[in-house]
């Protein structure tokens, strides 16, 4: 029988271990603290700068203003630029990663997947810059167009905006930066689908397409939400691309082909921040710091996913 | 160089799971101890734990005695690095490693542990190595080749070359054939039998043909049903275990009528 | 690679008899198209739109688009009427998503051509020689950029490298608990923060040390060690548990201690992994700007030392030259996007590096 009591002195409980053993194992643990402290501090620095925004009367903030009040368009920008870009991005990268996995001839398969890496590998200032340069200019058809004949849907109200600096462009430039990062996600999803159901799908005599949504998609699901949502979290923090394409009047509207739009909480910072100072510092902080919790709960959400995943996968 | 093992009233846990319980057996020098049993009976279990390699694994450890020549393996102070240099091991599968070239995987032990030695020595090291892995004559035009580019019974013999350069007292082996094609297994089982004129050998094997091939000695490890510790049924000479064995255990297993 | 097209193109043409016995399923007419005609539909469709177009007023995005659909209605149609309803989704759905691809490839092409045609007028000696000390029209260059890049994207590697592996070292050999679940699940945090947060914790921490309004070249390498460590341990984490247990054991059992089996066996076993991984993360943080922008600012000349005042770094610089142009504005708009380009390059090389530095490591076999 098996006995499971724990005996009271295991003989080899404490092993002797050597000297450079111990160094090591403590400088690898120490590694890991610290960064444990730094998180730590990151949340305690924002905190303690934001303070001051926090408990100041509303008389002193930037337009006289409660906090809550300056924050809400910033937010509002943020989380509808972000839902623009993953609307756009998510189907497509759906696609792109079936194409890479399911459809592109085996040999170039993986050379596509690198071209595809190469957009994540680009500068978010490169991006900014084409998105204000190229896409932007590019797009004024597209949004006249929407407008003619969609103009119904208040999204698409108008006036359309003649430089083409809006809510559509910049969710567009958005989507185009998490569109890799979403088909990396969802390429390593597809290629973890069981072989032997795909196989069991074609040998009922499935077509291609009937093999993947039998086979392939329900079981990657959770991991595409997954990606949608670290995609999602990435584009909640984006800076540059947005605070250099976005024509900004700090209004809260759905229209996404005007000139006039609420501008995001990372670039608003970015705009505001070389030239604030006192008081004006602190409440830009406070709102890092609602960014912070925002793309922290995101990130948080679609972990959770993964490891629900992982659990049921049996990939472990 | 060669050793006696003995172990007394040895138990093994893993966590609270007691693996294998009760085991007492005397293996003498310069001879070959084979290992056989039934998947999960713990054989496996209770050669790891002669080089103390399965405290790998958290939440390893022994109760009762282990010497080697009288010296407790798992005495107060004892080292298991200093234990494993003693006893030497070979695996399942073959592992050379990778990154080294076959002269670098022969003296690795020594290089690891920072043996101080001349080129002269180290050359001398790697040919006696080889030569008594009896791999020399195949490798010795391609030493700065990697050590993976053998075919798999090259690289188990590289591997027991990489063991015996350290001059260890004991050689443990894992199940060194189940992987390999069975002209490899030949090469190895004649190495055995050179082997055990200067090492004493412990072998684990699923193959009962190699158990009495090779072995002077056979123990016969079992489990009552899972969840249950393995023991030592039987240990005796080889031949009297495969003719007469006194358990009907052993019988049953080296008879094939098990399971 | 899961499936190719050969093996699927062989099971859809295989004997009828093999179909789901559903009888909805089954297809209404058997006859299959013929080889060619997926491209004689393209060409087709190709030569309608452009016809129509021709007549309306063209342009070559309408004319690709229109004829991407055109095909997909056309293809859908013809097989829907010769092959049967699965066959014609199937199609229909390969098309889509093949299109899906080219769209996907259209901004990075574009991209690339933007940056390269807009960059190339300035990319020559003077850009990486000059800075823009005393500058104010054509000329000068982003030679105190390049540098203050280097230098603090060098210091962020600094920080970051031996932290990242220490901790991915802990966490693969030693970390088991609530320790290691813990730096796991906060490195997964990390990952999240957002670069610009990652300014404003830099600026945050050197405004309560040193005074508020503080900027310089070591707060925004502080500021890239937050997002580096958690690529960098992910990557290294990734790497150390490829290495097989096998070769561990091996080690352990020459009577090798554990901290040497870590570092003269398993990481030079995988030392290419961990070197791409690292080499990636450095290519990610090169380009950010944002934390740059809070932490460090900008400034026209050569500043060599990361603790003393602001420090030019190429995506700032290219971010003021593009929206805060002097007059004329040519010259910094043409300064903008050589810095672009020039960042882009660094970019590439360092993923082209990565790549080689993957294949040479790689463990040989012969």
């Amino acid at each position: 029988m098996t006995t499971t009591e724990v005996t009271p002195t295991p003989r080899t409980a404490r092993p002797v271990t050597q000297l450079g053993d111990r160094v090591f194992a403590g400088s690898a643990k120490g590694a890991g603290i610290l960064i444990l402290v730094v998180l730590a501090g990151v949340a305690a620095f924002l905190l303690t700068e934001a303070f001051p925004a926090l408990v100041a009367p509303a008389s002193e903030l930037p337009g006289e203003h409660n906090l809550a009040v300056y924050i809400w368009p910033l937010l509002f920008g943020t989380l509808l630029s972000a839902l623009i870009a993953l609307v756009i991005a998510t189907p497509l990268a759906i696609c792109v990663a079936l194409f890479i996995s399911h459809y592109a001839p085996r040999r170039i398969a993986q050379g596509l997947g690198y071209l595809v890496d190469l957009l994540a590998a680009v500068p978010s200032i490169v991006y900014g810059l084409w998105g204000v340069g190229v896409l932007a200019p590019a797009s004024v058809g597209l949004m006249t167009w929407l407008n003619d004949y969609l103009g119904w849907i208040p999204l698409f109200a108008g006036p359309v905006s003649a430089t083409g600096r809006t809510m559509l462009v910049a969710g567009l430039v958005l989507a185009v930066m998490i569109l890799p990062i979403i088909t990396a996600v969802a390429r390593e999803v597809f290629l973890q689908a069981p072989r032997l159901h795909e196989e069991a799908a074609l040998a009922l005599g499935a077509t291609r397409w009937e093999m993947i949504k039998m086979a392939v998609l329900p079981f990657g699901r959770s991991g595409l939400i997954s990606g949608a949502m670290l995609g999602l979290g990435r584009a909640l923090g984006e800076t540059m691309a947005v605070a250099i394409v976005l024509s900004v009047s700090g209004v809260v509207t759905f229209n996404l082909v005007s000139s006039g739009n609420p501008s995001s909480i990372a670039a608003n910072i970015a705009l505001q921040f070389p030239e604030a100072s006192g008081l004006g510092v602190n409440v830009l902080i406070a709102s890092g710091l609602v960014l912070f919790l925002v793309t922290l709960a995101v990130n948080m959400l679609a972990r959770y996913i993964v490891n629900r995943r992982s659990e049921f996968s049996g990939a472990n | 160089m060669s050793k006696n093992i003995e172990a007394k009233d040895l138990n093994i846990y893993y966590g609270s799971f007691r693996a294998v319980e009760g085991v007492n057996m005397s293996i003498k020098k310069k001879t070959v101890t084979a290992l056989i049993g039934p998947s999960g009976c713990g054989k496996s279990t209770f050669l790891r734990s002669i080089n103390r390699m399965h405290e790998v694994i958290a939440g390893a450890y022994v109760e009762g005695k282990l010497e080697l020549d009288g010296q407790d393996l798992y005495g107060a102070g004892m080292d298991p690095v200093i234990v494993r240099r003693q006893i030497g091991m070979v695996f399942q599968r073959p592992n050379p490693f990778p990154t080294m070239s076959i002269y670098d995987n022969v003296i690795a032990g020594m290089k690891l542990n920072n043996k101080r030695a001349s080129r002269k020595e180290f050359d001398e090291t790697v040919e006696r190595s080889l030569r008594g892995a009896n791999l020399w004559n195949e490798v010795k035009d391609r030493l700065d080749k990697p050590g993976s580019g053998l075919s798999g019974g090259q690289q188990q013999r590289l591997c027991i070359a990489r063991a015996i350069a350290v001059q260890p007292d004991v050689l443990l082996m894992d199940e060194p054939c189940s992987a390999l094609d069975p002209i490899s297994t030949l090469a190895i089982e004649d190495l055995i039998n050179e082997l055990k004129n200067d090492y004493t050998i412990v072998i684990v094997t699923h193959n009962m043909q190699q158990a009495a091939r090779v072995s002077d000695y056979t123990g016969f490890f079992n489990i009552e049903g899972t969840g249950k510790p393995g023991k030592l049924v039987e240990m005796d000479e080889t031949k009297t275990i495969f003719s007469q064995p006194t358990q009907k255990a052993t019988e049953d297993y080296v008879s094939g009528r098990f399971g | 690679m899961s499936t190719g097209t050969e093996r699927t193109d062989t099971v859809t043409q295989g004997p009828e008899l093999d179909l789901p016995a559903s009888p909805d399923l089954l297809p209404k007419a058997k006859g299959t198209l013929p080889k060619g005609t997926a491209w004689g539909v393209f060409v087709a469709s190709a030569l309608v739109v452009g016809g129509i177009l021709a007549a309306t007023g063209f342009s070559i995005g309408l004319w690709v688009v229109l004829t991407v659909v055109l095909f997909a209605v056309a293809t859908y149609v013809l097989s829907r009427v010769v092959e049967g309803a699965r066959k014609a989704t199937d199609r229909l759905v390969t098309v889509v998503v093949s299109a899906a691809f080219g769209v996907a490839m259209i901004p990075l092409v574009s991209v690339l051509w933007t940056v390269v045609s807009n960059g190339i007028a300035r990319f020559d000696a003077q850009f990486f020689t000059y800075s823009m000390r005393g500058v104010v029209g054509e000329g000068g260059g982003a030679y105190h950029a390049i540098l203050g890049t280097l230098i603090i994207t060098g210091l962020a590697a600094a920080m970051s490298i031996p932290i990242g592996m220490l901790t991915a070292v802990y966490l693969v050999e030693y970390g088991k608990g609530r320790l290691a679940k813990a730096i796991t699940f906060f490195v997964d945090v990390m990952t999240g923060i957002p670069s610009i947060v990652a300014g404003l914790f830099a600026y945050a921490l050197f405004a309560l040390i040193v005074g508020p309004g503080v900027r310089m070249g070591f707060a925004g390498a502080v500021a890239l060690t937050v997002l580096m460590i958690p690529i960098v341990v992910r990557s290294t984490e990734e790497m150390l548990k490829i290495v097989p247990n096998e070769l561990r054991e091996a080690s352990y059992a020459l009577g090798v201690p554990k901290w040497k089996t870590i570092l003269k066996i398993v990481i030079p076993t995988t030392a290419g992994g961990i070197a791409t991984g690292i080499t990636l993360a450095i290519a990610r943080v090169i380009g950010e700007t944002a934390p740059l922008l809070i932490a460090v600012g900008i400034t026209t000349g050569v500043n060599l030392n990361p603790f003393d005042d602001r420090m030019a770094t190429l995506p700032v610089f290219a971010y003021y030259s593009y929206v805060a142009p002097g007059i004329p504005r040519e010259p910094f708009l043409d300064r903008a996007w050589t810095a672009a380009l020039v960042l882009m390059v660094i970019v590439m090389l360092l993923n082209i590096i990565a790549r080689i530095i993957s294949r040479a490591f790689a463990p040989k076999t012969r």
